[in-house]
């Protein structure tokens, strides 16, 4: 593979984590602006099998709360995380292993498609799923990681 | 910069590339969420109606504080079982099963009651005359939710064979009332004369001449009583009242509600099990005449025992057991009090089999001083579930699962918003969801996809994210002023008004005639 090319693999994977960083920020401070935000709607809908979990955290108002938060600044922290390049690849595990959560929760398997009508049509593969993968192609690809506040903190790694 | 370290400007620049991507994405959320604020219809139509504080008139569920009381269920079948539980005593096999079970609601509902819900009360009585029901309230009333069973053992529990005997117990405090309709009037006066609080299932009166002395022994006594109409302690009446009370939809000329039912069990036909055998019961396992009470003499059969609700001696039919709940949502939105004239008809068009009473019913009650008229319309053979609507000149209203308010197109007091297109005729322009939130997106002016979630009751009736059974709220209200003073919003007064009200529609149905009420002689008239 030759420079050239090499420098647009890396310019990509890096605008990768940027968008993908920037999705989960402003799903975490959309949540957090509006305080009336529940993942309530999005728990319901469980069909597989995660639903008993799903309406065990609902009917626990602690613990729906407590998702809730968590939720809420995990999107933010990997966001941030994922932008600045700040504990770069932990945060795209992270932010995969949430993506996975989303995704078995309301996985789009036949028969198991949640009521409320989505803006596409999905059999087993759906934008979750993809932009999990993602987010793992970005925390195992070393050029993927190295732009970004890591680059002070670990200087002495390199 | 920090070359010292090896870093270098270079290395700096690209530490720090992704700080102008958070600071873009600031930049931009904050456009967007202050595009949101100034664009957001819903939030202005709350503005200019000056709803702001509409969910401030839903007060929060205060603990109950006092003494024990000790209280007795009279009656221990389908709707005093439903009185226990409200109270907080389940038999285990229920509780178990509810908290295991599919049913969201019915969990949120228990967890609730066990969390927040303990009413320090006891049950010290049960009084049923046929066996297999005092067996299963005993099973229900020896097991409470919050210590399983100590209050049964601590302050005892007692099977009385007739209501006298648990009246006459100092061991009992208040009564329940949840037997058939027939006994509740007298039940209910020997029950205040015994100097019991008295919580009576609807209809507290069978028969016009039960109304006046159940009112004069409520109001000669220091007693507490409340009517089971527990519907209104849904937070959307709130809600609806303060709407109501705001005059939001100007001059009211008609109020319209439905009861729809489709089934056999809807219908009161209940003595077959699942398997179309009858149920448990013969004249060896019951009082019968105790049952019977005052009523003709009739051979004990099952069908009085479960379908008592489809004969005329014993009850009212649509009524008494559904229309009394619709007239006492109206009375307290509204304070509509008793009709000037009532006309009634129907028949049985479906279910003929046995028993006397109507499947479909209509009754007109005309309020000519008030200026307007309300409608019921009864139907035992279709399940779609009409809503009960208030009409007004500039908006009309529905409070049903959810509070719909919208305007009338002609309407003065909101032309300019109507011209403005703020609002349309064609849907609410304030829509509120129990225990909703008027800035949540759920709520006023739904998108589709929230409206659809509520449609669906995947928000139910809550308050303050709780929920609650509202038998438990009704039962809660009518302990509280127990202990505390005050008077239960369905009170004798608020009785008094439902028991002639259905006594005239009963009566105008069942002799074929208008009923017209004497307000001065107190006498319902035959017209």
């Amino acid at each position: 593979m030759n420079t050239k090319t090499m420098k647009w693999q890396e310019a990509m994977l890096i605008t990768l984590r940027f968008l993908i960083g920037w999705h989960f920020l402003y799903e975490g401070l959309y949540k957090l602006i509006h305080p009336e935000w529940s993942s309530i709607a999005f728990l319901d809908q469980s069909k597989w099998i995660f639903s008993g979990i799903a309406d065990w955290i609902i009917s626990n108002a602690g613990v729906l709360n407590t998702v809730d938060f968590l939720n809420t600044w995990g999107l933010i922290l990997i966001g941030l995380g994922l932008i600045l390049g700040l504990l770069t690849k932990p945060a795209a595990i992270a932010g995969t292993f949430l993506l996975m959560l989303y995704y078995v929760f309301n996985p789009p398997f036949i028969g198991t498609s949640p009521d409320v009508p989505l803006e596409g049509n999905y059999l087993l593969v759906n934008k979750t799923l993809i932009e999990a993968a993602a987010l793992l192609l970005i925390a195992v690809s070393p050029v993927a990681t190295k732009l970004g506040i890591d680059s002070l903190l670990f200087k002495n790694k390199k | 910069m920090s070359s010292n370290n090896g870093i270098g400007r270079r290395g700096m620049l690209k530490a720090l590339a992704g700080v102008p991507v958070v600071g873009l994405l600031g930049v931009q959320a904050l456009r967007k969420y202050n595009y949101e604020m100034e664009n957001d219809v819903r939030r202005k139509i709350v503005k200019d109606l000056g709803l702001e504080d509409l969910l401030d008139s839903v007060k929060p569920v205060q603990a109950s504080k006092g003494d024990l009381i000790r209280i007795g269920i009279i009656g221990t079948g389908v709707r005093g079982k439903q009185h226990l539980k409200a109270l907080g005593f389940w038999s285990k096999d229920e509780m178990e099963s509810t908290l295991k079970g599919s049913n969201k609601s019915n969990k949120a509902q228990l967890q609730t009651q066990m969390n927040y819900g303990n009413l320090n009360i006891a049950i010290t009585g049960i009084c049923d005359v046929f066996d297999p029901h005092a067996e299963e309230g005993l099973e229900y009333a020896s097991n409470d939710i919050f210590t399983g069973g100590d209050l049964a053992r601590q302050h005892g529990l007692k099977r009385y064979r007739t209501y006298h005997e648990m009246l006459a117990d100092p061991n009992i405090d208040a009564v329940t009332i949840a037997t058939p309709d027939h006994h509740h009037a007298k039940m209910a006066i020997d029950a205040v004369k015994a100097g019991k609080h008295v919580y009576a299932e609807k209809a507290v009166i069978h028969r016009e001449d039960e109304i006046e002395p159940l009112y004069e022994a409520v109001k000669n006594s220091n007693v507490t009583f409340q009517q089971g109409h527990q519907y209104t302690q849904n937070s959307i009446f709130k809600q609806a009242k303060e709407i109501i009370d705001r005059g939001m939809l100007g001059d009211i000329s008609h109020l319209e509600t439905f009861t729809n039912r489709n089934g056999s069990w809807g219908a009161w036909i209940r003595h077959l099990d699942s398997n179309g055998n009858p149920k448990i019961g013969d004249p060896s396992m019951i009082d019968w005449q105790q049952w019977l009470g005052d009523a003709p003499y009739a051979p004990f059969s099952v069908k009085r025992l479960y379908s008592w609700a489809r004969y005329f001696d014993y009850d009212t039919g649509l009524y008494g057991q559904l229309f009394s709940h619709e007239y006492d949502a109206f009375n307290q939105l509204l304070n509509i009090g008793i009709p000037d004239t009532v006309a009634s008809s129907g028949g049985q068009y479906y279910y003929k089999e046995f028993g006397e009473i109507p499947d479909i019913l209509h009754t007109t009650m005309e309020y000519p001083e008030k200026g307007f008229a309300f409608t019921y319309s009864g139907n035992l053979n279709s399940s779609s579930n009409r809503e009960r609507a208030v009409y007004g000149k500039d908006a009309w209203m529905t409070v049903l699962g959810k509070l719909k308010l919208t305007p009338d197109k002609k309407s003065e007091k909101y032309a300019d918003l109507l011209d403005d297109n703020s609002i349309s005729p064609d849907r609410p322009m304030i829509e509120v969801t129990p225990g909703g939130n008027l800035d949540s997106p759920v709520d006023a002016i739904a998108s589709a996809t929230s409206a659809y979630y509520a449609e669906r009751g995947l928000i139910s009736t809550n308050i303050e994210g709780k929920e609650w059974d509202i038998t438990h709220l009704h039962l809660k209200e009518w302990i509280d002023c127990i202990r505390n003073g005050g008077t239960p919003s369905s009170g004798i007064e608020k009785a008094y008004e439902t028991g002639v009200t259905i006594a005239m529609a009963d009566i105008s149905y069942r002799e074929n005639c208008i009923t017209k009420w004497d307000p001065v002689n107190k006498k319902i008239l035959r017209i």
